[in-house]
């Protein structure tokens, strides 16, 4: 197999692609998440939408990817209202309201799924699967329907960037500015729920957490600039991307998720100590160097 | 024993030995560390299920606790490195090891049943079905026998720990002065979570062990702040949830894993919204109370202010006040009601006249204000 196969291959360009624009809607994403330090709220949406899963097919009888996904993108957007009324409303500390609203969905989820099972149609085969992900079973129409909801998430982005930078950074200062916070930050929420659903049937909702956050932690160590931060960590999303899909189908019995995401903590990894900007092996160089004048 | 009976035992006891070992957890603010390990443990039963040469409960158990224990030392390694906070370090390192874990599943054990969906839902309905027999006596169900002991484990250690456990999450800095050595106890503590969340996991799944060990210590704060009170309350509150989701799920039969877990967070959900105090419900009450409260407070110190000067019959005519104060008419209404029922103002045609209880009221919060 050479690595051309990328464009001629049916399954490889399917999951090379796939997995390479969840990489790009991820990584841009994550980067506000992480500054926002909500980097396992992804965690807690991914489990969130099994319910929505079940609720959506039990109530059009469809296991259709754009039915699913508007099921998963609803049940993960009141999962994620419930989130910020038990931190907006409570004194419960953001970890534990995390995982109230993750098990609670995912246990409720379940019950669903047996309910689901009961039922006479054989169609509800595999409904469960739309969660834990399979990107080696991609096809092109949910190629392009990734796609498409990720140019719509882009242009967003870039169109109000400038607004999502100043939110990010200083909430207060926006609000001085002007600027609706409380439809900003909605916003932001609504489109990190099309990144976790684009990348349900990808990764699965175990990995989603690391597509999120990964990218950006590692781009976090080479710049400074938001800016940049967001176009290293979409880079890194879909080299990691490309590369996990060409390890999987490469290799016999790997799995393209956890392949994705092993890619993605060795860039992190490598990140953490050797980045440009606050690279770990830097600052000892440099510490080191300080304490040898003094001696 | 019959199979019905073994699994409400078994539910019973998960949420009793849960929802103690989660008080601490919940108090440091490391929930979301339980769900961190009880993913990232997969790749710890794989190990032990190669160091063991098959399945073997004992060298899975000890595999799963190493590579939860081995979790929270990367978050907290990464955490100390200081380039990332914590929730991100989290949300990098389980995936990875469950990453890690699912590669090593398919490429070795693929015809090996460990199934990673499994893995997450987790099925109590199997627990009679293991069952431990010593000397040909059959003595119930083995994750019985698990979860009981990892309650007592966790009794034992709140008991012998209490004071340096209470002291070092209330105040860390303290803990530390004092020659307590909070790193230790942190570890220890963070292993017998991390054996707590194996037992609970292989018994109940992942997902359920999470919910079993954060959310009655979560629901138990809603209604005192008494730590024993919490401890007791959480234990009570695992446990009925537990039998609750059981009879439930058997009555509809539907998953009892799933059950349980709806079950603690409709438990949860009802008390962040109905619980005295503390609720969303008697907040909401409270600071409406207190907005009308206060405005009422803001009358009669205008009133005061005014009381016996040239200006006083102006100033305290009702149509006056909607201008002086910015207030709506229905708002004076209201406000001025309030008033009246504190006893502090009293209505003489369009006038408001002061009571001595109110002048003293205003007088009163003026100097409180100052203090």
């Amino acid at each position: 197999m050479t690595w051309t196969e990328v464009f001629t291959d049916y399954t490889l360009r399917n999951v090379a692609l796939g997995s390479a624009i969840l990489g790009v809607v991820s990584g841009v994403l994550g980067t506000f998440a992480v500054l926002r330090r909500q980097g396992l709220a992804g965690d807690a949406l991914a489990h969130a939408a099994l319910p929505g899963i079940c609720l959506a097919y039990l109530a059009t009888g469809s296991k259709a990817a754009p039915v699913l996904m508007l099921g998963a993108a609803l049940a993960g957007w009141v999962g994620m209202v419930i989130l910020i009324g038990f931190l907006r409303r409570t004194r419960v500390d953001p970890g534990s309201a995390l995982a109230i609203v993750l098990t609670t969905f995912f246990g409720f989820g379940v019950v669903l799924l047996t309910v689901v099972q009961k039922r006479p149609d054989a169609g509800q085969a595999g409904l469960d699967k739309f969660l834990f992900g399979q990107a080696a079973a991609l096809v092109q129409d949910q190629v392009v329907l990734m796609a498409g909801l990720s140019v719509v998430v882009l242009v967003l982005i870039a169109a109000l960037f400038k607004e999502f930078k100043v939110f990010v950074f200083d909430v207060d200062y926006a609000r001085t500015l002007g600027l609706p916070t409380g439809r900003l930050g909605a916003l932001l929420t609504a489109l990190l729920v099309i990144a976790i659903v684009i990348g349900l049937n990808t990764v699965g909702d175990v990995l989603m957490s690391a597509m999120l956050v990964a990218p950006a932690a590692a781009a976090r160590q080479w710049t400074e600039s938001l800016g940049r931060m967001i176009l290293l960590a979409a880079g890194f999303g879909a080299t990691a991307g490309i590369f996990g899909a060409l390890w999987s189908v490469s290799q016999d019995h790997t799995p393209t998720g956890p392949a994705i995401v092993l890619i993605l903590s060795l860039l992190v990894v490598v990140s953490l100590l050797f980045g440009s900007s606050r690279g770990w092996v830097w600052e000892r160089v440099r510490r080191h160097r300080q304490s040898g004048v003094g001696a | 024993m019959s199979g019905a009976l073994a699994i409400a035992l078994v539910a019973i006891v998960a949420g009793a030995s849960c929802g103690l070992a989660g008080v601490f957890l919940v108090l440091r603010r490391l929930a979301m560390m339980s769900d961190a390990i009880s993913h990232a443990i997969l790749p710890g039963l794989v190990a032990g299920y190669f160091f063991a040469r098959g399945p073997n409960l004992i060298a899975a158990f000890l595999g799963a606790t190493a590579a939860g224990v081995l979790t929270v030392f990367l978050v907290e390694t990464i955490v100390r490195m200081r380039r990332l906070k914590e929730d991100a370090a989290i949300g990098l390192v389980f995936p990875a090891l469950f990453a890690i874990g699912v590669l090593l599943v398919s490429r070795y054990f693929a015809n090996v049943h460990l199934d990673t969906d499994a893995v997450l839902y987790g099925e109590i309905a199997l627990a009679p079905f293991d069952t431990w027999n010593v000397a040909g006596r059959n003595l119930g169900p083995q994750s019985l026998w698990v979860l009981a002991g990892l309650g007592l484990l966790n009794a034992g250690f709140l008991y012998l720990f209490f004071k340096e456990l209470k002291l070092s999450t209330f105040d860390p800095g303290l803990a530390e002065i004092l020659g307590f050595r909070p790193g230790l106890l942190h570890y220890s503590f963070m292993t017998i979570i991390a054996m707590t969340t194996v037992g609970a996991f292989s018994a109940v799944g992942a997902i359920l062990a999470v919910a079993l060990i954060v959310i009655p210590a979560v629901t138990a704060s809603f209604w005192t702040t008494r730590l024993p009170v919490v401890i007791v309350l959480s234990i009570g509150i695992g446990a009925f949830a537990g039998l609750l989701g059981y009879g439930a799920a058997t009555a509809i039969d539907v998953s009892i894993s799933g059950a349980i877990a709806t079950t603690l967070g409709l438990l949860v959900g009802g008390s962040a919204l109905f619980a005295p105090r503390t609720g969303f419900v008697a907040q909401a009450l409270l600071r409406r109370r207190q907005r009308w409260a206060f405005a009422a407070t803001a009358l009669v110190i205008h009133l005061a202010h005014h009381r016996g000067t040239d200006a006083e019959v102006e100033e305290s005519r009702l149509d006056h006040l909607q201008a002086e104060l910015g207030w709506s008419s229905d708002e004076v209404n209201r406000i001025v009601r309030e008033s009246e029922e504190a006893g502090w103002t009293i209505r003489e045609g369009d006038r408001l006249v002061l009571t001595e209880t109110g002048a003293r009221a205003a007088a009163g919060r003026l100097v409180a204000d100052r203090a």
